[in-house]
């Protein structure tokens, strides 16, 4: 093979990976809309791709945070002048993800049909209505005055109720159960967070603690040997 | 206009470093300086200038003459004051007696004017000494109402302290007759009307017409009980136990004022504390005629006096307990707070002006649990320290003036004058969020573009997002009709541009498709 060749092959490559990317980006719209038949598609047919959740995933971070800088302050009650962008990013990131994570160790176990991957797909793709809503909430906000909230405030109810909807019935497809099962389990799965979360701090300080015994035992050593 | 702010702000903070240092250079007035502070947007302290600071402390022993057992004037228990004119009322309750005492208008000194013991009844009224008075009223034409506690009995007199009328319990099926009758606060108002807080009364403010008939009860509390009482009485209490015990009952309420509108203003210190936030105790409360509480609260959070307490009921914990309550002039309430010792003011739409005060043993404190009343004559207050029995005066200062005039400007439509005088509030404290809505309320009448552009920011500045709200609107009119000109281009541009696009694609497409019949022809 020539060289040309291996790099038209390469190139066509790149080409057909974006174009699944961005095939996989625009097929939110028919999650969102279809979310029985999208969600299925979505793992089990490949329609959905790890690049487009981490799209979906990172642009629901940026949101957050234009949400708490750039929403008129009619609306919004955020101490700016404290407000940690990076913070605020992770106080949600890390929930998603310690989320994501529960529920995958207790799915697996209950004959859950869903790997992780999968799981990260169907969570960041049901987090797209909340991202489209709220953005142009951010500028609409801006634009109305505190009689007018009742706009504002129905339409970030929609956005959170959509997306709840939309986890729900993404974990159902992914998983293959029940909705009374899905229901279950995401309340197990809250619990199952809430122990990862204990885990690891219990982890930190018994690390932290252990730590500063070597360091306080080098230190009394170097104190008696000098 | 941002960096003019910080500008502003920085040298705020270096004048007032440069005169509190200087104040505490200066010579000292003998009394400790109040700590004064108020809350704000986010629920935190925000100290502020001195509102008020003593100016007097009357001792019984100054004031009073020596009583017939050899003992000095000395106070001994007092439960009360009253206010009339330049007039002060001091209930005495451990002596038996009422001082009457008058204050100089020039000196501002307070001297005794008569010492009421006893009155002389001629309708053959056995008892005409008190025994436990505990609050006393004056009308408008002179007549004193006497609340004698231990005698069961509402006394009035005229002037010259000859008996009018006594009012003794109930003769009423809505009284519980096996109660004794013992009246603990009273006020009256224009008409003559009696009310009365009772002991063991919780139907509510108990009502006298002017000849002393009791004509029912005003504004009862409600049945208030904590979860934990009434999950351990429901479900863990034998029928007996729970016999035994008393049943949840209405909270009485602790002190009454009557404003000058005739509003009767209530204080309730019996809750449990997490209603308090919520407002569900409701501790203030203005009552109209029928006993609804009309009290204003258009804050963040309700009148309540304190944000943040310890838990529990020893010195210095708990929420704040206001024992008695005063209203000045444009409606502004000041509430005395047991629990601290504290004083806290508000406007007549709930927001907090200031507070102060605070328990210890120098002058301009109070004793632990000590105060018990409180009072105003023009824009001072008194406070009467049962513990210690004597009586703080409090002036204001040169700020709380401005905060009083600002407020009186306000109300009497005068609105540029008032924006004046929060300029100079906010020159002495630049946290006095109400000045910034006094200011922004002043700009928004004038009613141009810039104004409320200027009045949006001050607002913000207090996150009064009503005001906000209504200045926004009118900006944004504004805004709109200056700018719906090149709007309607921009319209034009994104809607008829495309449309016409699209008919010349669909033409040029019919003429092909035309065109290519033809050639397949």
């Amino acid at each position: 093979m020539s060289a040309t060749k291996l790099q038209s092959n390469a190139a066509s490559a790149r080409k057909e990976k974006w174009q699944r990317y961005i095939e996989s980006v625009k097929y939110a719209k028919y999650v969102i809309f279809h979310p029985f038949d999208g969600f299925w598609d979505l793992v089990h047919e490949k329609k959905g791709s790890v690049a487009a959740a981490t799209t979906f995933l990172v642009l629901f971070l940026i949101t957050h945070v234009v949400k708490l800088m750039y929403t008129n302050f009619q609306f919004i009650a955020a101490p700016l002048q404290y407000v940690n962008v990076l913070e605020q990013a992770l106080s949600l990131l890390l929930p998603f993800m310690i989320l994501c994570l529960a529920n995958w160790s207790l799915t697996t176990l209950f004959d859950g049909k869903g790997r992780f991957r999968d799981i990260y797909i169907a969570m960041c793709y049901a987090l797209v209505p909340f991202v489209f809503i709220q953005l142009p909430l951010v500028f609409i906000s801006n634009i109305i005055a505190f009689d007018e909230a009742a706009f504002y405030t129905v339409l970030m109810s929609v956005s959170v109720v959509w997306s709840v909807a939309l986890v729900f019935t993404g974990l159902m497809e992914v998983h293959d159960y029940s909705p009374g099962k899905t229901l279950t389990f995401l309340v197990f799965t809250i619990v199952g967070a809430l122990i990862i979360i204990f885990l690891v701090l219990v982890f930190f300080s018994l690390l932290s603690d252990a730590l500063s015994f070597f360091i306080s035992l080098y230190r009394e050593i170097a104190f008696r040997l000098y | 206009m941002k960096a003019k702010n910080k500008l502003l702000a920085m040298l705020l903070a270096i004048l007032l470093l440069v005169c509190s240092c200087s104040s505490a250079l200066a010579v000292d007035e003998g009394f400790a300086s109040t700590y004064t502070y108020n809350y704000d947007y986010w629920s935190d302290i925000r100290e502020s200038p001195d509102a008020y600071r003593v100016v007097d402390v009357l001792y019984g022993k100054d004031i009073a003459p020596v009583q017939d057992n050899g003992e000095d004037g000395a106070l001994n228990a007092p439960q009360s004051m009253f206010v009339q004119g330049q007039d002060l009322y001091v209930v005495d309750s451990g002596n038996n007696r009422i001082l009457q005492l008058t204050r100089d208008q020039a000196t501002g000194k307070f001297s005794l004017v008569r010492e009421i013991k006893e009155f002389t009844a001629t309708d053959g009224t056995a008892i005409t000494t008190f025994s436990n008075p505990t609050d006393v009223s004056v009308d408008v034409a002179g007549n004193i109402y006497i609340a004698d506690n231990k005698n069961e009995r509402i006394v009035k007199l005229d002037k010259d302290l000859n008996l009018l009328m006594v009012i003794t319990k109930p003769d009423d099926t809505t009284f519980d007759q096996n109660l004794s009758f013992l009246p603990n606060k009273l006020v009256v108002d224009t008409t003559g009307r009696v009310f009365t807080l009772a002991t063991m009364v919780n139907k509510g403010v108990v009502k006298f017409e002017s000849d002393g008939t009791f004509t029912g009860y005003v504004g009862a509390n409600k049945v208030s009980y904590s979860l934990y009482d009434y999950i351990w009485k429901t479900f863990f209490m034998t029928k007996e136990q729970r016999a035994q015990q008393e049943s949840f009952v209405p909270t009485e309420y602790c002190n009454i004022y009557m404003d000058e509108d005739s509003f009767i203003y209530a204080t309730n210190i019996s809750f449990s504390e997490y209603d308090l936030l919520w407002d569900v105790a409701q501790p203030i409360r203005r009552l109209n005629a029928v006993g609804n509480d009309i009290l204003i609260k258009n804050d963040h959070y309700p009148p309540i006096g304190d944000l943040y307490w310890e838990e529990g009921s020893q010195d210095y914990h708990g929420p704040s307990k206001f024992v008695d309550i005063t209203v000045l002039e444009n409606d502004i309430y000041v509430g005395l707070d047991r629990t601290r010792g504290r004083i806290f003011g508000y406007d007549s739409q709930g927001i907090m002006l200031w507070a102060f005060g605070n328990q210890g043993s120098s002058e301009g404190t109070f004793n632990n649990n000590g105060a018990i009343a409180l009072d105003h004559m023009g824009r001072d207050l008194l406070v009467l320290d049962q513990r210690r029995g004597c009586i703080t005066v409090f002036a204001p200062t040169e700020y709380g003036n401005l905060i009083y005039d600002a407020i009186g400007d306000y109300s009497n439509g005068k609105f540029e004058e008032s924006a004046a005088k929060w300029e100079l509030v906010l020159d002495r404290n630049a946290n006095y969020n109400l000045a910034f809505i006094g200011i922004g309320r002043a700009l928004m009448r004038e009613d141009t573009y810039e104004s409320y552009i200027e009045a949006m920011d001050y607002f913000k500045m207090a996150q009064d997002r009503d005001n906000y709200g209504r200045a926004f609107q009118l900006f944004r009119k504004i805004w709109v009709e200056r700018n719906i000109g090149w709007m309607m281009i921009v319209l034009v541009v994104i809607i008829v541009i495309p449309l016409v696009l699209k008919q010349i694609k669909k033409r040029k497409m019919e003429v092909e498709a035309y065109e290519r019949n033809q050639v397949a022809k």
